[in-house]
């Protein structure tokens, strides 16, 4: 073999086993957790409460805790980022605003998870006095997945055909009118999978509900937004490093809980948006 | 009657120059042809007479264009839009069904009721020379229909708003023979209803149906007249080179 | 009456559009708020550079050195595994593998990514800390080392999606000229295409680095969470993001300890700006 194809059977193989590190390491993730995990997942698991100081029993007000919150997120996030992003695909003008509106975007995407637990826990817990509590939390993940419904969004909204617009302009429709009749309608699907993949984040998240939602230990369920909640990932940590003795099968139990529950979101969403493009119209 | 009087007409997109001192009137009931090369500024011209330049960014208009007496800056756009509608070079069909495109203009301007929409709909789709062709399958996706077929739909929605002018912006550009036929068709007849201003590549085109013709080069108006004259003894020599398919 | 509605809705939208940065404006102005009241107790030199974190001693030390270094330890350590795997692989999407196992492939990284990252820390727990404590012999596995690795793998999914998406827009004409000359694939590859996708790739880079800086979670559970200069990768650390974490929960609010928190999550702040500003750059030269 000459030299240069030599070289280049080494680089591809190097390249197939960069991408085989990171399969595999998925794989093994997710089969530990799937073996280990999935036995002690019941019925009674998911319906029970933490017992014996969290070493037995069940996660069911942690499952609870993470649906409040998680809900609450989308109920504050999906109507701003939406708006937001329909401001960015159909009014914004390119100009030194919009380049700063989009460097914000940017920048809240980046924000790292515990800064916003930070913020939450100053802005919502201390300063407007709402206290560690259901309404801290969600509106904390709220603000932290805004970014991601935006860009989602926006992406959707832009890929609207803009002779669709003209259309609709030329027939005397006004701006607002295409918007609601043309262009949303038909950026449904991607707005879909972005608040989906909005949900699936804001599930895992625990840094950002560490000192505004979390509670430790807490099983009757909230009564009002105004309560602490248990909730799954907080929860995983907590017995994973906080709480000593607690039997495998429990730990693995969870982590398979809100790993099945995160995947799933994520899977929903790419089906969604597979689905989409093959059935697009144009 | 004078239905547009343009005067003085310049138009500029940023330091680009798209039409210059463009004086017309277009009157009721005639067919208007603007013919002239690519980038002679016939679509910008009539895109200006519905406003859609405004779409553009840094657009910029100087001279005045009045319709029926009032300056069209001064008309409540989406109402200009309603009474001068436009078909577009390529068959666009909104995503929606055969039925739901033509009553689209409609239902945005508030017309409501089944009744008053279907009817609305019906008509527009006769004088379109469409309503034989699809009156059994008004629920199916407009994409389903040929070429020809979605360019009169498109000619039907325009009609269903009730416009007094119809724009065409090269309607036939994507057609074949038969259905450019058709087209044409349906326009000399649309002509007792409404005004039509016809922009057009074909030359051949704007001699069979335009009743008078304008020719432009490179943003200025040349000549306008009646096609008989501008195609038999045209008064400008670029005119008669353009025509004769010396140049374009 | 429509107009009076519209007219609402669109200042309605303009307002929402404005709503980023009026989040990114609050979030460092509260930041400031909480963080800037610990420079009364401490001046900022003494803070950034100070070699010792021990907030509940009297009187309080608050030098962040120990868990910068900590951060850049972890941070650096990850970027060294993540970049050749993740840029290797996205080259592998890319330009190697078959059309379908491409969409296969790419929907797995994004698996990857979605795995929250206390599931990431758990896993990391029970089976990379006790392998590298027995792999190099070590009193314990919660190192900065295990660390790395982990945070490698957090960057990576960034890092392939990213630099996929650069490679992917590079025009076919660039590749179709080297093989026209001569070249073999992979001389176009390294050659031509890597050049020509250069700053996309490095915005991938500094994007999947900055998810790296920026997590705590995981880091949490297997660094070891000492506070304390590390002078290798074997040994525990304790990174700014995880300080915030562990220590916030202690806190007294209004307390000196409580502010020195939020000074860090200032550094944080800042730092994850830079990044992600300097990597929109990037992503943007290219358009």
């Amino acid at each position: 073999m000459s030299h240069p194809y030599r070289a280049q059977k080494i680089a591809f193989a190097f390249l197939l086993l960069a991408t085989l590190v990171i399969l595999v390491s998925v794989g093994f993730v997710v089969v530990v957790i799937v073996q280990k995990g999935a036995p002690a997942v019941n019925w009674q698991f998911l319906s029970d409460i933490p017992r014996q100081g969290m070493r037995a029993g069940g996660i069911f007000p942690a499952i609870v805790g993470t649906a409040y919150l998680v809900a609450g997120a989308i109920v504050f996030a999906l109507p701003i980022g939406l708006l937001a992003a329909i401001y960015l695909s159909e009014y914004a003008k390119d100009n030194a605003l919009t380049r700063i509106i989009k460097l914000a975007i940017v920048n809240l995407a980046g924000v790292p998870s515990v800064v916003y637990g930070l913020f939450g826990l100053a802005l919502f817990v201390v300063f407007f006095k709402f206290g560690v509590s259901i309404l801290s939390g969600s509106l904390t993940l709220g603000i932290m997945i805004l970014p991601l419904i935006i860009t989602a969004s926006r992406e959707s909204l832009e890929s609207v055909p803009q002779s669709f617009r003209e259309v609709s302009l030329s027939l005397g429709a006004s701006k607002w009118q295409t918007i609601q009749h043309i262009v949303l309608p038909n950026a449904i699907p991607g707005i879909l999978t972005g608040t989906i993949l909005g949900v699936g984040r804001a599930a895992g998240e625990t840094a950002p509900i560490l000192f505004t939602v979390a509670a430790f230990y807490l099983p009757q369920l909230p009564g009002s937004i105004f309560d602490q909640v248990m909730a799954l990932p907080y929860h995983l940590y907590v017995i994973s490093t906080q709480v000593p003795n607690v039997d495998e099968k429990i730990r693995y139990g969870t982590a398979f809980v809100l790993l099945a529950l995160v995947l799933f979101v994520n899977l929903v969403a790419i089906v969604i948006r597979y689905k989409f493009r093959m059935k697009k119209k144009w | 009657m004078v239905v547009f009087r343009v005067e003085n007409l310049d138009i500029r997109f940023g330091s680009a120059q798209a039409l210059r001192g463009v004086s017309m009137d277009i009157v009721s009931n005639e067919i208007l042809s603007v013919i002239g090369p690519s980038n002679s500024g016939k679509t910008t011209f009539l895109r200006m007479l519905n406003r859609m330049n405004d779409l553009q960014p840094n657009f910029r208009m100087g001279g005045s264009v009045t319709f029926g007496g009032t300056d069209i800056r001064k008309i409540d756009v989406e109402r200009l839009r309603r009474k001068v509608g436009m078909v577009f070079a390529l068959p666009l069909p909104l995503p929606l069904s055969i039925f739901d495109n033509v009553a689209y203009g409609p239902r945005m301007h508030g017309v409501r009721g089944r009744v008053a929409l279907a009817e609305r709909v019906e008509t527009a789709l006769r004088h379109a020379y469409l309503w034989d062709e699809v009156k059994d399958r008004m629920q199916e996706s407009a994409f389903k229909l040929s070429g020809g077929q979605q360019q009169r739909l498109c000619i039907a929605r325009t009609l269903a708003v009730e416009p007094e002018v119809i724009l065409f912006d090269e309607p036939c550009s994507g057609l074949d023979p038969i259905s450019t036929a058709k087209v044409e068709a349906a326009m000399m007849k649309l002509k007792q209803s409404y005004t039509l201003v016809l922009v057009t590549n074909n030359v051949k085109q704007a001699a069979r149906v335009g009743d008078r013709t304008a020719f432009l080069l490179c943003g200025d108006l040349i000549e306008l007249g009646k096609t008989d004259e501008i195609f038999t003894a045209p008064k400008d020599k670029r005119t008669d080179g353009y025509i004769r398919g010396m140049f374009g | 009456m429509r107009k009076l509605w519209e007219f609402v809705i669109e200042k309605v939208v303009l307002i929402c559009g404005l709503a980023s940065i009026l989040f990114v404006v609050l979030i460092f102005l509260f930041l400031l708020r909480e963080g800037l009241s610990v420079f009364k107790t401490v001046s900022p030199g003494a803070f950034l550079a100070g070699k010792s974190w021990y907030p509940i001693s009297e009187p309080p030390q608050l030098g962040i050195l120990p868990l910068v270094l900590g951060s850049l330890v972890v941070t650096i350590g990850a970027a060294i595994i993540s970049i050749p795997i993740g840029v290797g692989c996205a080259i592998y999407i890319a330009e190697i593998a078959p059309q379908r196992l491409k969409e296969i492939l790419k929907a797995g990284i994004e698996l990857l990514a979605a795995i929250p990252s206390v599931v990431l820390g758990f896993i990391g727990m029970v089976t990379l800390v006790p392998l590298v404590k027995n792999l190099f012999d070590l009193p314990t596995g919660l190192t900065a080392l295990s660390g790395s690795i982990m945070l490698a793998f957090m960057a990576m999914p960034t890092i392939v999606s990213i630099a996929e998406d650069a490679l992917y827009s590079v025009p076919k004409a660039y590749k179709e000229g080297a093989l026209a000359m001569g070249a073999t694939h992979w001389q176009a590859i390294w050659r031509v295409m890597l050049r020509a996708a250069s700053s996309g790739i490095l915005a991938a880079i500094m994007l999947g680095i900055g998810r790296v800086i920026g997590e705590t979670m995981a880091v949490m559970m297997i660094t070891g969470n000492a506070a304390v200069i590390p002078h290798s990768l074997f040994v525990p650390v304790r990174t700014l993001t995880a300080t915030i974490a562990a220590e916030m929960g202690e806190a007294v609010i209004g307390s000196e300890h409580y502010f020195a928190l939020f000074a860090v999550g200032i550094v944080l702040f800042i730092i994850s700006f830079a990044v992600n500003v300097t990597a929109d750059l990037f992503l943007h030269k290219r358009q």
